[in-house]
């Protein structure tokens, strides 16, 4: 059970349950419907920026614990952060992940990029569930650039 | 009722340690766990008969088949064709000449939307579905639907994932062509009423095309008590290989259907002002077919028909009623499908912990199930789920199995929920 205590943190379980930032945006200035087709997971995401900077984000829908923990935690990770900054998180995210992130040689540089989101380093045992945990980011990245919907596909 | 009396009756004991020991995967191991494979419906392990016929097979008679003049495709062509032979016997065909090698049920289907739709529908044609049916008895009739201007009627399910036959023969009328229909659901278990599903399809003059992908492995088929017109099924599903598959259909409505594939081994003769075009089934095995998986599915027949297709379905029945047991026990767990009439698929969802979650967890103790929306999103749509988690039984599979699995849900629960 250790590497599935790995992969469900504490703090991912919680957000799981609780999600942060979950309600539709009224006013939002770009939105856009993430689909997951293997297991059904489906979120939008609402985003409200002008041209620098992301000043609030926030989610609905339907998905796993990992995707629903993910999806919260990018919310709250992203709030008031420039384009630019969000750019560098997505990749950072997107990296540790999927493993490419340089974790084993600097644990520390990790950490420090990504903040809270490190406890989605136990994903990268788990390939089948990368998917669950960058539909969130995918989403909100397809919204920044306009896009309606985007799948994991 | 007790499952044990059922197999009491059976001939001669079902031996299911015997059969195990021809499954060669189901002694490895997962993530250090004895690995249990309750994902039959996705796809069936291979008995090592089946896989030792395929060896030999390429090692001492391969060449291609039906164009040879030498010995050795001449072998070849005997083995494709015994291959046909058996499939047909073994589903009850009226002649070898009915069964048409397919890569599997999905082209089987759509062999027919556009061999057979494709010429005898117009604008105002009905094509009947059901709701439970899976994505390739659904796309191929939409698609079908869109060329010709037929239009879709979708008979509704109960929520116990029965069909409504009420509404089924409501939805019956003149302008009915054509009833598509599963035997046994793939999401839910349901095994339909065949006989009254095709006998009223055909009172009012419309032609059934029955996907029986999850049927065939299950229990006995006989497509001529079935009366159906067309009867699609996959090798894979039933400890065949993948890649082959075949498609049952009426002499007389093979002869009516156009080719679905043009190229080699289906022509008669071609020239460029004109092109003529073999005998069913022939005429609808474009290219070289997969010789090798033919001679495989033939032995996937021998071996099921060495079992005994009546011992099969026996086991398995006590197999789902002690699982269906076990998963009633679970708090928080809620089966869906629970019609009268089932076959060995248990369906269900776990209030608090996603299928994909309960997935993951259940693949670290070495129990390989499906979650997901099964290829059957209608039916997730109508009980208001993206997905579920699904344990799908297969002749091998054991009540400790089954054990494994309700052991391990509570863990995910747990640790999840």
């Amino acid at each position: 059970m250790s590497e599935l205590r790995e992969l469900y943190q504490e703090m991912i379980l919680d957000h799981g349950k609780r999600p942060r930032n979950f309600e539709a945006m009224e006013d939002a200035d770009a939105e856009s419907e993430g689909y997951n087709p293997v297991c059904g997971d489906r979120i939008t995401v609402f985003i409200k920026s002008d041209e620098e900077q992301v000043s609030r984000v926030t989610f609905q829908g339907k998905g796993c614990a990992i995707c629903t923990a993910s999806a919260s935690m990018m919310t709250e990770a992203l709030t008031g952060r420039s384009l630019w900054e969000v750019e560098q998180k997505f990749k950072n995210f997107h990296d540790l992940v999927t493993g490419n992130s340089d974790r084993d040689a600097d644990p520390d540089a990790d950490r420090e990029r990504l903040g809270k989101l490190i406890v989605f380093a136990g994903v990268r045992d788990f390939p089948v569930r990368v998917k669950c945990a960058t539909l969130a980011w995918h989403t909100m990245l397809a919204a920044l650039e306009r896009r309606e919907s985007v799948t994991t596909e | 009722m007790s499952g044990d009396s059922d197999i009491a009756r059976a001939p001669s004991p079902f031996d299911v340690e015997r059969v195990r020991a021809d499954f060669p995967i189901l002694s490895t191991t997962v993530h250090g766990k004895p690995l249990v494979y309750l994902d039959n419906a996705a796809s069936t392990q291979k008995p090592r008969q089946v896989l030792d016929s395929m060896r030999r097979f390429y090692e001492s008679d391969y060449a291609n088949v039906h164009r040879g003049l030498y010995q050795l495709s001449v072998r070849a062509t005997e083995a494709f064709e015994a291959a046909r032979c058996k499939v047909g016997r073994f589903v009850g065909a009226e002649s070898c000449g009915e069964i048409v090698f397919t890569s599997g049920t999905t082209t089987a289907i759509n062999l027919v939307a556009h061999g057979y739709g494709g010429d005898h529908l117009g604008p105002g044609d009905e094509i009947v579905l059901t709701e439970m049916e899976h994505h390739s008895n659904i796309v191929p009739w939409q698609m079908l639907a869109g060329r010709t201007g037929a239009e879709l009627r979708i008979v509704p399910i109960a929520d116990d994932g029965s069909l409504r036959m009420d509404e089924y023969e409501r939805l019956l009328g003149p302008r009915t062509r054509m009833v598509c229909v599963a035997h046994t659901s793939n999401a839910l278990g349901t095994r339909n009423p065949m006989r009254r599903i095709i006998d009223a399809a055909h009172a009012c003059g419309a032609i059934v095309v029955v996907d029986g992908a999850q049927g065939v492995p299950h229990e006995k088929i006989d497509v001529r008590e079935l009366d159906c017109d067309f009867f699609a099924f996959s090798g894979h599903k039933m400890f065949g290989p993948t890649g082959i598959g075949a498609l049952y259909g009426k002499a007389e409505l093979l002869e009516k259907t156009g080719p679905f594939l043009g190229g080699g081994e289906m022509i008669h003769s071609v020239t460029f002002d004109e092109t003529t075009y073999k005998d069913p089934p022939h005429r609808f095995e474009a290219g070289t077919p997969d010789i090798t998986g033919a001679v495989g599915l033939g032995a996937a027949v021998d071996y099921l028909e060495q079992i005994g297709m009546d011992r099969v379905e026996a086991y398995e029945r006590d197999l789902l009623d002690y699982g269906t047991r076990l998963l009633e026990e679970i708090p928080r767990l809620t089966l869906v499908g629970t019609a009268a009439e089932k076959c060995g698929i248990l369906s269900f969802v776990i209030d608090g912990v996603h299928p994909h979650d309960l997935g993951t967890v259940l693949d670290m103790e070495g129990v390989a199930v499906r979650a997901g929306h099964h290829c059957a999103q209608p039916v997730m749509d109508h009980f208001g789920l993206a997905a579920t988690a699904r344990a799908s039984l297969a002749l091998y599979n054991t009540r400790e199995d089954l054990d494994v699995l309700a052991a391990s849900i509570p863990k995910a629960i747990e640790l999840l929920g």
